[in-house]
């Protein structure tokens, strides 16, 4: 019984009839469909949807989500994900009827308590961020990225500027160099210095009066902090260009560090990685940016302002890039997002950036023994190890441990990123592990590295799937159901 | 072809010249070197013929179930001629990077090879280097 509920998808649960909603009887006056939407729009094919009895797909549901890795039920170390344990309380208030029973269309004067949550969550962003504007619609930190390039480019034109390069280091995230591509900016990599920094000697071979922006993430994806970033900064600025922080990485330095006060000009928040909100797997998200005054007339409308005792949707902003998200974004998310900081407070938010790069530099100290990480002896929230040498000595790939590892009970951690280690694992604790987890992540890297090759290679032999056939996926990749 | 008598970029391109209609011809590949840290391809994309193409700029990209990276060109020129069996089949890039698995013709602009390419030692050293 188990296994038909477990291994088939739900359209092979599929039974004529069957039903898990009872929908009320239409109270509103029927119109035919062909009346409101126009022919050339209408589909004629009745989608092929699972008809399925509530029982049977809340079995179904129930015994994928079991099968799960998730943060709730295991050690989750996956690097540049900050992937901390998400307190329950910021789900019990971003599920109050007050706000979940809101409508999108009501009048500004009836959700003035949603607005000065907005209002106030936009005020702490641009402290965190040490920059003057903030917009919360974004949907996700890609789309903050974009949102901001967009806010460039808008900003070059609007001084009769033709700056057509993004400067991206080799590090970044990808989504890094798809955003500018997207805004209609040439991507130009730049290599990193041999301790894995932007160097600004490098830097200074590729500004010139094209350069647009610098898109940098501090710390980077080395989990070090780019130590230049005041001198790069000003290089960028001396050569007429912005710099955008990739603010992935914020759980490191939030509370301490100030991205304003060294130089950026622009910057998202991933609330998914720092706040506490839910990784979406592309469910909702909030990706807020933050700019300074000078880019602030570009931000996309409406901007929630507070004028004469009273919360206001200004919409009112000629020079803004438009809309980027319908309404005012994913309100539930930033909700949490809210409560978060809230909870924490200003002080605890600098203890849990301290408590991460704890964590981290204390798996690190403990790792780095069993597996080389080639840059760095200190790191912020996350460092990289390399299973190179063991690959060359014992033909066990970073894969082969990452796999492993599930079967040890832990969730692997991101491999083969960045680029610039070989065999890369790249592990970020976050805050909110203790030293027993820690200790029993280190003592599993420890006893695999003992197993035979053999066995790692076959590796997980616990799980309910072992190995996927990741490149047949993604050459003939199956999108739709089919009979 | 003899890897040997190949010349590199710093990128992972191996480029062999031919002389044709009093012109140079470049054929243009990955290395072997290249091919087995991307691990299995899943996605290749080349530049079409009679695209102008410049040294060191990105002209097609491939994918691999790890990474994704540009293919640069070797040299300034215009494409004559693109291997359509290795878009097709990503197994002959992986099995014989320096003969069936060979990417594109191009014509050069001029005929010279730029500064800055490799002789095969120098790209063993430049391989040897980036591995831990």
């Amino acid at each position: 019984m188990h296994e038909r509920y477990g291994s088939k998808t739900i359209f092979e649960l599929h039974k004529p009839g069957c039903q898990s909603v009872r929908w009320p009887a239409c109270d509103v006056p029927c119109n035919e469909i062909a009346e409101l939407i126009p022919e050339e729009y209408l589909r004629h094919e009745v989608p092929s949807l699972p008809e399925v009895a509530e029982p049977d797909l809340v079995r179904h549901l129930s015994i994928l989500a079991a099968r799960n890795m998730c943060v709730d039920s295991h050690f989750y170390p996956l690097g540049s994900c900050t992937m901390k344990y998400n307190p329950k309380r910021h789900e019990r208030w971003a599920q109050l009827v007050e706000f979940t029973h809101l409508h999108p269309y009501q009048p500004e004067e009836s959700i003035q308590g949603l607005l000065a949550l907005l209002y106030s969550l936009q005020q702490m962003l641009s402290e965190i961020a040490g920059l003057d504007a903030v917009s919360l619609h974004p949907a996700a930190g890609a789309q903050g990225e974009l949102t901001a390039l967009l806010m460039a480019a808008a900003y070059f034109r609007s001084r009769g500027e033709a700056r057509r390069h993004v400067l991206v280091p080799d590090v970044a995230h990808g989504t890094n160099p798809a955003s500018a591509k997207m805004a209609g900016f040439e991507v130009v990599q730049i290599r990193s210095s041999p301790a894995g920094i932007a160097d600004p000697e490098i830097l200074a071979e590729h500004l010139g009066p094209s350069t647009a922006v610098l898109m940098i993430t501090n710390p980077n994806t080395l989990g070090l902090f780019e130590k230049e970033i005041v001198r790069l900064c000003q290089m960028v600025h001396q050569a007429g260009g912005l710099v955008y922080l990739d603010g992935a990485n914020m759980n490191a330095i939030c509370g301490i560090a100030q991205p304003g006060k060294f130089g950026i000009d622009m910057m998202h928040f991933n609330t998914h990685k720092t706040f506490s909100t839910p990784h979406g797997s592309g469910g909702p998200g909030a990706g807020p940016v933050a700019v300074t005054a000078k880019l602030a007339p570009f931000l996309p409308v409406p901007v929630v302002v507070y004028e004469d005792g009273r919360y206001r949707l200004d919409y009112d902003r000629p020079l803004s890039i438009g809309r980027v998200r319908s309404f005012l974004g994913n309100v539930g998310v930033l909700i949490r997002a809210y409560c978060y900081l809230r909870t924490v407070g200003a002080a605890g938010l600098k203890q849990v950036a301290e408590l991460a790069v704890l964590n981290a530099n204390y798996l690190l100290h403990k790792v780095g023994k069993l597996l080389p990480v080639p840059y760095g002896q200190r790191c912020m929230h996350e460092f990289v190890a390399s299973a190179a040498k063991v690959k060359a000595e014992r033909s066990i790939s970073a894969m082969d441990i990452a796999k492993r590892l599930l079967d040890y009970g832990f969730h692997a951690p991101t491999v083969y990123f960045p680029l610039v280690v070989r065999e890369a694992l790249m592990i970020e604790p976050t805050e909110t592990e203790n030293k027993e987890t820690l200790d029993a992540f280190s003592a599993a890297i420890e006893a695999i590295l003992r197993e035979p090759a053999e066995l790692l290679h076959e590796a997980p032999h616990h799980m309910p799937v072992s190995r996927p056939d990741e490149v047949r996926a993604a050459r003939e990749p199956i999108l739709v159901w089919r009979e | 072809m003899n890897p040997e008598e190949l010349k590199f970029t710093p990128t992972h391109e191996w480029v062999h010249v031919n002389e044709a209609d009093g012109g140079w011809v470049a054929t243009v590949g990955l290395t072997q070197h290249a091919v087995a840290a991307l691990t299995d391809l899943v996605f290749l994309e080349l530049p079409k013929v009679g695209q102008q193409v410049q040294a060191a700029k990105p002209m097609g990209v491939v994918e691999s179930i790890k990474a994704v990276s540009d293919i640069y060109s070797p040299v300034d020129g215009e494409v004559v001629e693109v291997n359509q069996a290795v878009v097709d089949q990503l197994n002959l890039l992986s099995q014989d990077p320096y003969g069936e698995g060979w990417l594109v013709k191009i014509k050069l602009s001029e005929n010279k090879l730029p500064d800055g390419l490799l002789d095969y030692e120098g790209y063993q050293k430049q391989c040897a280097a980036e591995s831990y």
